[in-house]
Order: structure tokens, then sequence, then C-alpha cells
């Protein structure tokens, strides 16, 4: 037992010797900034200040409160995150069940399918600017083209417009990772269950909503929760298509705090809007995983 | 979710089976096929066709899809112009590094969450899932004070070891996965055969590691690749700047006179390698995105 009981306490030593390394690089650059943003929110530190901080408790919430800008940003954040992540939902829907399809080069197609995923999002910002270009644009020559437009719109110039494009891109970028965490969803459910479903005279669209969706419930909460945050956080992509424009129409949460530090160089309101970005992510995560684990109980109950 | 009707006869008739609806339901599926491949590689093709354009055919109005004339000039602009070399290597030194810092740091930390089970392993778990989850934008603030503490600012530490950390969960994630689907008796074997906690990781487990770390390792080098807010705040200094934030700062000589070619011409420079991963490793590519995301 004694004998036991060292091999044990050895395991235990060497299991943490394995895990030092990680959690240390971890706990710098995750939980360091975290927390420090939260300190630092309770300060004003900006050009005010002459960059010191000088402690001024929930005055940054206070202010964030009666920030219309704020506001406005999340507003546009949680449209964006919205739209883009139900439209992704769908369509990357539609794009596993092509893909568990058997066709003709099924295995070039699966290539295709997940290269947009793979593509730098900065640089597919560029791209998606060019396609939507008001001059030059292709997307307003193919419209000409089809007699649906007389003159080019200036489609990131107009606010709605420019929405409407940054989430077009977002979708075409983040589609592919939803196809591939449902398809796997899909090849795990086994066929039998369909056709014993057929035998009961079930049509397909049947199948679909009673095998196929509650099966595939916890893919489909994954995959939501992940683009909810990768969404919530969308920095790149807008910051190179429209950079916020036109008139800030399409800024969102990060963006504004990226100004905020590194052009009105606010530190301590920075923190602020860091805190409350990080609690509602957090607080969309408790959401998910009570979902998941709800839902992960009942397909074993089923 | 007009493609999952599609897929399907539009009026599924009593016999399923009949030759006439499984014809039908090959046409749409002809079609669905086609228009996924078109969604998905329209844009980026788009883009190089772009990059081979002569700036006249560029801005010409209507479009010219079909150009008579090509020119390899925006490429050679890149490079004569601007330091685009070193753009190219600063993003695959800071990629490289990191993927095999991740890889080292994270593989012995799966390994002990997988089979060694210390004490508080579920918070840590649970800890790794969460924090895969944060956006970059709640990390830079508190990053650019480190970083201007250790005075790391304009140096390719400021990058590494960012990306080092945010690829962490991911490699973690992937590879306990994978070390509890291998058979403990290996284990078993190698110390009954005298092998200490050592020697056994490096001999025996990291050789038919290997595979793993290789999936792993191509999804890390695409997430530091791809990394845009840190690489933009923490590296200024033109000649150590990283593909994506390099191309999006390509300006022209004034505001009307944006250089359509050459961003073009950089796209595709800086997706080339990312294309070559997807050709070549797609199998690899959906096996660990699928192990990080739903095993964990």
């Amino acid at each position: 037992m004694v004998n036991l009981n060292t091999i044990r306490s050895r395991e235990q030593r060497t299991a943490w010797i394995l895990l030092l390394p990680a959690i240390l690089l971890l706990l710098l650059v995750f939980g360091y900034p975290i927390v420090r943003a939260f300190w630092l929110s309770l300060f004003t530190k900006n050009l005010g200040t002459e960059l010191q901080p000088v402690f001024s408790g929930l005055y940054n919430y206070v202010r964030m409160a009666g920030d219309g800008r704020f506001w406005q940003t999340f507003g546009t954040t949680a449209v964006f995150t919205t739209a883009s992540v139900v439209l992704e939902l769908l369509l990357g829907m539609g794009i596993a069940l092509v893909l568990n399809q058997k066709f003709l080069g099924r295995s070039f197609v699966r290539t295709s399918a997940i290269l947009p995923w793979a593509l730098p999002t900065a640089l597919i910002g560029l791209a998606w600017a060019w396609i939507f270009n008001d001059q030059f644009g292709v997307v307003n020559d193919i419209l000409h083209r089809l007699g649906l437009l007389e003159t080019g719109i200036n489609w990131l110039g107009n606010p709605t417009l420019a929405l409407l494009a940054v989430i077009f891109a977002d979708v075409w970028k983040t589609t592919p990772f939803i196809s591939i965490l449902l398809l796997a969803g899909l090849q795990s459910i086994s066929s039998d269950l369909y056709e014993a479903h057929s035998i009961d005279g079930a049509t397909p669209w049947q199948n679909f909503t009673k095998i196929t969706l509650p099966l595939l419930m916890p893919q489909i909460l994954i995959a939501v929760l992940f683009r909810f945050a990768q969404a919530f956080g969308i920095f790149d992509l807008i910051a190179v298509m429209t950079g916020g424009g036109p008139g800030g129409a399409t800024e969102v949460v990060s963006l504004y705090i990226y100004s905020t530090v590194m052009r009105y160089l606010d530190f301590g309101y920075g923190a602020a809007l860091v805190v409350v970005t990080f609690l509602l992510l957090i607080l969309a995560v408790a959401i998910a995983s009570f979902l998941l684990s709800r839902s992960r109980t009942r397909t074993s109950r089923a | 979710m007009s493609t999952v009707i599609q897929e399907r006869p539009p009026h599924p008739s009593p016999t399923p089976q009949s030759r006439k609806s499984f014809s039908i339901k090959n046409i749409f599926l002809s079609l669905a096929v086609f228009l996924v491949v078109l969604f998905c590689l329209a844009p980026a093709l788009w883009q190089l066709l772009t990059s081979f354009k002569v700036n006249e055919d560029i801005s010409a109005v209507p479009t010219i899809y079909i150009p008579t004339r090509y020119t390899l000039n925006h490429y050679i602009d890149l490079f004569v112009r601007r330091p685009f070399w070193r753009y190219i290597c600063n993003s695959a030194f800071v990629s490289i590094t990191s993927t095999a810092f991740s890889l080292s740091i994270g593989a012995p930390a799966a390994y002990a969450l997988a089979r060694l089970r210390p004490w508080g392993g579920k918070v840590i778990l649970a800890a790794v899932l969460i924090v895969t989850l944060f956006p970059g934008i709640l990390l830079f603030l508190g990053l650019l004070e480190i970083i201007q503490a250790l005075h790391l600012g304009n140096n390719y530490l400021a990058l590494i070891i960012p990306y080092t950390a945010i690829n962490l969960p991911l490699t973690i994630l992937v590879l306990r996965s994978f070390f509890e689907q291998l058979p403990k008796d290996l284990e078993d074997a190698a110390k009954v055969d005298g092998y200490n906690t050592w020697q056994m990781l490096l001999k025996i487990l990291l050789p038919m590691t290997l595979p793993a770390l290789v999936t792993t390792g191509i999804l890390t080098f695409i997430f530091a690749w791809n990394e845009f807010i840190f690489a933009l705040t923490f590296i200024t200094r033109e000649e150590m700047k990283t593909i994506p934030v390099a191309a999006a700062q390509l300006g022209g000589a004034s505001v009307f006179e944006i250089p359509y070619g050459p961003i073009a011409a950089a796209t595709v420079l800086g997706t080339l390698p990312l294309v070559l991963l997807v050709l070549f490793f797609q199998r690899k590519i959906v096996q660990g995105l699928t192990a990080g995301a739903v095993k964990g």
C-alpha cells in the first residue's frame, strides 16, 4: 500500500512537471491580461492624467453607461454576430449535408470547402474589399450585367450595405468551420437509423428533423459557441475591409476598444471595455455549456 | 436552408426508390456541389486573376473576366519596391517557432492530463476549454503592458510568446484526445521493461505521437500565420512585419491611388503556403479541428 502511494505521488509530481510550462504560459498570456484589465478599469489612465493611473473607482463603468458610441458599437456587434452565426449555421448545415452525399470528386470538393477557413482573415478582407469596390468591383459588374443595377453601388460607403458586405465576407470565411464540425457529426450517425425510419414511412424532411437535427445538436451547439465567441471579438476582417466606417457604421466593440487604447491612449476606459466584453463572453459560454450538457444527456438517453 | 432542400426531391413521391426521382436527386446534388465549389473558390480565384491583370484591365469598366494580357509586374513590384521577402521570412519564422514551442509545451501537458490524472486536472481542462474562446482583443492591452515592461516591442518574441500561448489550448485538446485513444498496455509494458516515465515518454511514446503532432502543428501554423491584432500592435518596424499586416498596410502614393494589383499579388503570396497545406493535408486538418472542438 505504501508502495502504491509512492508510485501515485511520483506520478503526481511528474504530471505537474509536465503541466507546469503550459500553465505558466497560459497564466501569463491569458490570465494576467484579464486580471489586469479588471484592476486597471478602476483607474483613470489617459492623456488627461499624463498616462499616470489615478484611482477613480467605478467611474469608467458609469462613463460607459452614458457612452453612446459604446452602445452603438455594442449594437453593431450584436447584429453582426447574430446575422453571421445564423447564416453560417444554415449554410454550413447545407454544405455539410451535400458533402455527406456520395458523388464524383468528393475529395476535391471537400478540400475546396475548407479552403476559406484556412486563409488569413486580413488578406481575405482585402479580397472582399476589392470585390465590393464601388468603381471596379465585380459585384457591381455582375449585378449590372444581370440588369439589376443601373449605376454602381458604393457598397462599403453606405452604412447598411457596408455591414451587409462585412457579414457576407465573414460568412464566406467561417462557414467551412461549421460544415467541418457538422460533417463529422453527420458521419457518426448510423445509417440504420434512417433505414428503420424510412420503413416506418418517414419523408426525408422528417428524417432530417427527427433524426439528424437532434443527434447533431451537440455539434451544432459547439460550433455556435465557437463561432459566437469569434464573431463577437471580430477585428481583422472589419479593420481591413472598412476600418469601422463609413461613419462608424461597422465599428464593432473590438475596434472601439482598439482605438480607445491605441489612438486615444485611454487605458483605464479601454480596460473597462475589455472587462465588460469578457463578462458578456463568459455569460454566453455559461449558457451554451448549460444547453450543451442538457442536449448531451438527452441524446444519451434517446 | 435552400441547399438542404435542393439536394432532396422537391416533391417526395410515395415511391422514393423510383428511377425518375433518383435522377432528379442527382441533378440537384450536382447543382448543389457546383454551388458549394463556386462559393468557396470564386473569391480567391478572382483575387488570383486580378494579381495577373495589367493595371488598365484591373480598372476597366465593364469588368474584364478573360484578360488577353497577363503580367507579373505586381509580384515584381512587391519584391523590388517593398521588402516583401522580409515579410514572408518574418511570418514563416514566427509561425514555425511558435508552432514548435506550442507542440513541445503542449504535448507533455496533454499527456499529463490524459494519463497521469493530476489533482485539479479537471479544473485545468475546463480553463483550457474556456480560454480557446477568448478573442485577441481581450488580451492585447495586458500583453502590451508586459511587452513594454520587458522592452520586447519590435522583437520577434513579442509575437512568438503570445502565438505559442494562443495555440496551446488547441494543442492540448487535440493531443489529449489522441493520448486517450492510445492503448495503455504499451506504456505498462515499457514500465515493466524498466523504463522510467521520462525514458518511456521520449523513446516509446514520442515516435508514436508524430502523426498527431503533425496534425496539430498544421493547425497551429495556420493560426500563427493568420494572426493579425498582435502583429499589428506589437511590431511597428517595417522590416519586422508579418504578411497579413504588411499586406493590409500596402498603400499608394495617395488615397486615390490604391494599388489593387500589388494588393492582390500580396494576398496570393500570403495565402499560397496555406493553400498548399490545405491541398496536401485536408484530411489531417479536418481530423484535428474536429478532435479539438468536439472531443474537448
